[in-house]
């Protein structure tokens, strides 16, 4: 996983609600077996004027001109500011997948769907929850000034403005240490495989039915 | 001792470690696994030349891209065969305590096929690389969605890093009249606490109404569990929660069985337990549910009208709402019941169990698809139910009807296989989700019960199944 540390880069606003898992990858290319290439597909049905399926040159395909993603001043953006619930819906990985191969690092809004903001973590993607009417200040401030960048930084956990006004945000200390550093959870899980074990075998003795 | 909720039960007998953070190892008990969520996190184990911890521990099945017609053929579509392949040479290759591979008897929608097999059992921990595995809470077990890493972590550790969420109890008192169902407390649960309203909490679901409902109504409704936000759906073991698991291919044995269910029987929250939030609904006040926008949220009762985004105040909600109505083709104001619709879809893991079918046949039998109405879609949730739906004859009563008997699989739930809409068309659904593109890009989908998509099968529009003329 790619490390997380800071961060000053342009924002791109996406002003929805709601904004699901279908919505930022469509179903049909989740029959991929990969785990990259699914940027250029990020919000496909939204991004594009024609109908995506995996396979196609999408370098070739027509652009929707009023999607945000599209507007040549928001080109770079590796920080997505969006609105409540952003990544509600199934809990496709490919979701964080995608954005994280289009360029993103950062999504902002104020509140994510559950299993989307987990996924996030495992991807090196940073999901930053911060008070509605602070999200509502940022929408403003990125429509109202080309090349609007935000700086983040985990360590200290703050965002900062262009006119530097800094916001705190929360992140556990499990995250935060695993992103700073890009770890291997499974390899951080395994350093415990002794307790893994001696809770199994407390558990087989227990509720044996459970194991064949 | 405190008095704990069932979820608090439920997780502190699965903590392995805790950090202090708050962060813990939860061990899982039942790991179901299906082909499209599970290729990367096979490949990330063979990468790091990893095994699974515990082979015993997955049960599973291909659902998502199968086909529902032409079985003989196979997989048409050569992405979708190669990712159903590479789940048969996974598990070839890594084992596993039952699968359920394409064309088998056992195969189906992985939340029809767990609960179906045994595979699910109270008390347990259960995980799926897949939203809707809130279902299995129905039986008392702590069940939810997990991304592909978390797929990858749970094959080769047998834990989630995981942190637990706040308790919301969500209360139906009474009777609920006849028409009205699991699906519709579901929209109406939803309509009043919003898609985000159970946002970290996992939400029991406790009541007459709900100890009333049937195994599969409580599927149903812990399934939708993830539609209003919450991971994890949970209903308390009862003798009905017994009863349907007795018996099952992977149940406990008859030596184990007592002890088992004298576990089963103290899997309810204690009286005096601390909800963090709590939310109440009247069983007598729950109508039959439509919706009407892109989010489950914006649903209505039948015999009410689409809402006007001016009357909106928020406007974030304003300006969604609006967009909604203009992606849905509607108008503000006009009567559900005047909405007419041009495809029907009967299925998913919402409600595509043995008691779904016998409901909607029920509305179908002696009626036919009206003319207007382009398909009618029903699709068993798996091979085991479409066997018992045929020794039953639902088959022929929908046959009789119009509509089309196929094969098991999630199907147009979210349009992955060949079944999907069109732009620009109508659908009555029993599935999950509204979402724009949801069953096919432009595709309008409505969210409707199986006896309300029966009756707009029927009549060519919404219609308000207990208001039906007899025949």
């Amino acid at each position: 996983m790619k490390a997380f540390n800071s961060l000053n880069a342009l924002v791109c606003p996406l002003d929805r609600a709601n904004v699901d898992t279908d919505a930022i990858i469509p179903k049909q290319f989740l029959k991929s077996i990969k785990r990259a290439g699914f940027g250029p597909n990020l919000f496909d049905e939204w991004r594009y004027l024609d109908h995506g399926e995996p396979g196609m040159d999408n370098s070739v395909r027509p652009l929707n001109p009023d999607f945000v993603l599209n507007s040549p001043r928001y080109a770079g953006a590796e920080v997505l500011l969006a609105r409540e619930n952003f990544g509600c819906g199934s809990s496709r990985e490919h979701a964080p997948w995608a954005l994280e191969d289009q360029g993103f690092r950062v999504v902002i809004a104020p509140s994510f769907a559950d299993i989307f903001f987990n996924n996030c973590y495992k991807n090196g993607l940073l999901p930053i929850v911060l008070a509605a009417d602070v999200v509502d200040r940022l929408f403003a401030e990125c429509e109202a000034n080309e090349g609007y960048s935000l700086n983040i930084d985990l360590p200290a956990q703050t965002v900062t403005t262009p006119d530097g006004t800094a916001f705190t945000f929360d992140i556990t200390e499990h995250r935060k240490h695993c992103l700073l550093g890009g770890l291997d959870e499974i390899g951080l899980t395994l350093q415990h495989a002794d307790e893994i074990r001696a809770y199994e075998t407390k558990r087989r003795a227990s509720q044996p039915w459970l194991f064949a | 001792m405190t008095a704990q909720t069932l979820y608090d039960k439920l997780w502190a007998s699965h903590v392995v470690r805790e950090e202090s953070d708050g962060t813990c190892l939860l061990y899982i008990d039942r790991h179901l696994v299906h082909e499209v969520t599970s290729p990367q996190a096979f490949e990330g184990l063979k990468l790091a030349n990893r095994p699974l911890w515990r082979k015993d521990s997955v049960v599973s099945t291909a659902d998502h891209n199968t086909p529902t017609d032409h079985w003989d053929q196979g997989i048409q579509d050569p992405i979708s065969r190669l990712q159903v392949e590479t789940l048969d040479a996974n598990i070839k290759a890594f084992g596993a305590l039952a699968y359920f591979p394409f064309k088998d008897i056992g195969q189906g929608v992985v939340h029809v096929m767990g609960p179906e097999q045994g595979a699910t059992l109270p008390g347990m921990t259960v995980v799926c690389g897949d939203s809707h595995t809130s279902t299995h809470g129905a039986f008392g077990a702590l069940a939810h969605g997990i991304g592909t890493s978390e797929v990858e972590h749970v094959m080769a550790t047998q834990c989630l890093v995981a942190k637990k969420s706040k308790n919301m109890r969500v209360s139906v008192e009474g009777q609920l009249g006849a028409g009205v169902g699991a699906k519709d407390v579901a929209l109406a649960i939803i309509g009043k606490i919003g898609t985000a309203g159970g946002t970290g909490y996992a939400i029991e679901f406790a009541g007459s109404a709900i100890r009333g409902l049937s195994m599969e109504g409580r599927m149903t409704l812990c399934n939708m569990a993830i539609e209003a936000g919450a991971r994890s759906g949970l209903v308390a073991v009862d003798d009905k929660t017994i009863a349907y698991v007795k018996d099952r291919p992977l149940a406990p044995s008859a030596l184990q069985w007592d002890a088992a269910v004298a576990y089963w029987n103290t899997l309810h929250s204690d009286e005096g337990a601390h909800f963090d939030a709590e939310v109440e609904l009247k069983a007598e006040e729950v109508a039959p549910q439509v919706t009407w926008g892109t989010s489950p949220e914006m649903v209505v009762d039948v015999n009410g009208r689409v809402p006007d985004p001016a009357l909106e105040t928020d406007a974030v909600k304003k300006a969604g709402a609006m967009r909604a109505l203009e992606y849905m083709g509607l108008t503000a104001n006009t009567a559900m019941t005047d909405i007419p619709v041009d495809v029907v879809f009967i299925g998913s893991c919402t409600n595509s169990r043995i008691e779904d079918l016998r409901e909607a046949a029920a509305v179908a039998r002696g009626r036919k698809k009206a003319a207007n109405v382009k398909q009618v879609l029903v699709v068993p949730g798996s091979g085991l139910v479409k066997q018992q739906a045929e020794a039953e004859g639902l088959d022929k009563v929908f046959v009789a009807a119009g509509f089309e008997w196929r094969e098991p699989g999630c199907s147009m739930c979210l349009a992955m296989n060949a079944d999907r809409l069109l732009p620009g068309e109508r659908c009555a659904s029993t599935s999950n989700r509204n979402f724009e593109g949801r069953q096919g890009q432009g595709g309008r989908t409505h969210l409707v019960s199986p006896a309300m998509a029966a009756a707009a099968a029927v009549t060519g529009h919404f219609a308000d199944v207990r208001k039906l003329e007899a025949v």
